[in-house]
């Protein structure tokens, strides 16, 4: 895209549009592959020809969120301030503390901005703001904070509407779209751990008096698989589409609801000619299961307190413990008797 | 569509006598939890807070404090497990003024 020249030396210009690289690099970052090193490098950029007067965007160094917001820019002349944030994006980075006040005012010194451009505002997304302090940004540098739009799609609207925010653009929504481009991710993450409980369930299964066959390992180990993917699937897939519309406002609470409807589902379909061990089992077992991952989609959420989250856990957490160890004693006793 | 998580349990806090109605905290707020009115702000809606610390973070007469953090299950078991603060940097017991 060529090169700006500055009075601080030349600034790599940047396109605003996708190539088929980018769109893949979504595709694989969004389920979970090379994810915590998709980064592009710090400093400042240019999109179109900025000059003197042109306003200063601030985002971070996930290049995921770098490539949203320089779509949103097509036709327009401005500078892109990237921040350090180790390929985290801006609202868990401000979160973190690394899209923070130090690495903005840092950042702002070392591109020497105050001499690229004349004035002195620096445009920051609304989410950024858990992170920095813009009394102590100014204090520090001169420059104004002004926290712009929450997404970036509503960035065109804001920088033509002199730099006014809606109310509307100002909150977070979580539509169903965003809810699922998440459950990838945390499916990714729940698959090594559930190839390990998938092979204990394996075992389990095979084993008898007489000690561990391979041939009852293959014909009973059936169901608590079953169990035990269908429970992985609920919490951590359909518990997230469906968040809004289930009773309850805990997690673990709406993940035990679709688990026990889950369970029910198998206990009238697959499992007519289950043993009583593994009804008993797959009552015990899908609605803890089902909890665990719906309680883990708290962190993907937009909504939630950690003073929440820690109340929450405190009750679930040995809930959803004691009801799988008795789950899995009950499936071992169901196996050796 | 609105989403609520539970109730009566954020540590946000708003010393009213020290505003000085910049609203700056209701410009960051993504929820909606403060208001003006008369030139001071307030608590509209205590529930919604999801203690982001934004508000706190960017008032510059500290007239508001919250115990920051990220309401992720995962991070809060890393926590029990490293039996140290990994909800924020500045620790989650710390409260931010």
């Amino acid at each position: 895209m060529g090169w700006i020249e500055t009075p601080v030396g030349r600034v790599a210009g940047v396109s605003t549009k996708w190539t088929p690289r980018d769109k893949l690099g979504q595709t694989l970052v969004r389920m979970g592959i090379k994810r915590m090193r998709y980064t592009v490098a710090t400093g400042l950029y240019a999109i179109g020809e900025p000059d003197f007067d042109s306003p200063v965007l601030v985002t971070a160094n996930y290049k995921l969120s770098f490539d949203l917001l320089r779509r949103e820019l097509a036709g327009r002349n401005l500078w892109l301030l990237v921040l350090e944030t180790f390929g985290i994006n801006v609202w868990c980075a401000a979160g973190k503390g690394t899209f923070g006040t130090s690495e903005l005012v840092n950042r702002i010194r070392k591109v020497q901005l105050a001499t690229v451009v004349k004035h002195r505002n620096v445009i920051l997304p609304q989410l950024g703001a858990p992170g920095v302090a813009a009394h102590e940004v100014k204090k520090a540098t001169g420059f104004r904070v002004r926290y712009g739009p929450v997404r970036a799609q509503d960035l065109p609207g804001y920088l033509d509407n002199g730099m006014k925010v809606s109310e509307e653009s100002r909150r977070v929504r979580f539509p169903l779209r965003d809810r699922l481009v998440l459950t990838p991710v945390e499916l990714v993450q729940a698959w090594k751990p559930s190839l390990v409980i998938l092979l204990l369930l394996f075992v389990l299964s095979g084993l008898s008096r007489q000690g561990f066959d391979l041939h009852a390992a293959v014909s009973r180990s059936f169901a608590p698989i079953l169990i035990y993917l269908g429970a992985l699937l609920t919490g951590s897939l359909i518990t997230p589409a469906f968040l809004p519309w289930i009773p309850g406002k805990a997690f673990s609470l709406k993940g035990t609801q679709l688990g026990l409807l889950w369970a029910l589902f198998v206990s009238f379909t697959v499992a007519s000619d289950w043993s009583g061990a593994n009804l008993v089992a797959l009552f015990l077992l899908a609605p803890a299961v089902a909890a665990y991952f719906a309680m883990n989609f708290t962190g993907c959420s937009t909504f939630t307190s950690l003073s929440g989250v820690k109340k929450e856990m405190r009750i679930a957490v040995p809930v959803i413990i004691l009801s799988i160890v008795s789950g899995g004693i009950v499936l071992l006793v169901g196996s050796l008797s | 569509m609105e989403f609520r998580y539970l109730e009566n349990v954020v540590t946000l806090e708003l010393d009213g006598d020290r505003c000085t109605g910049c609203g700056m905290c209701t410009q960051v707020c993504v929820q909606a939890v403060l208001a003006l009115n008369d030139g001071v702000a307030y608590i509209v809606d205590r529930d919604g807070c999801m203690e982001c610390g934004a508000c706190a973070m960017n008032c510059p007469v500290a007239a508001l404090m919250v115990r920051p953090g990220v309401g992720c299950a995962w991070a809060v078991f890393t926590d029990w497990f490293k039996k140290k603060n990994v909800s924020s940097q500045e620790g989650s017991e710390n409260i931010r003024s």
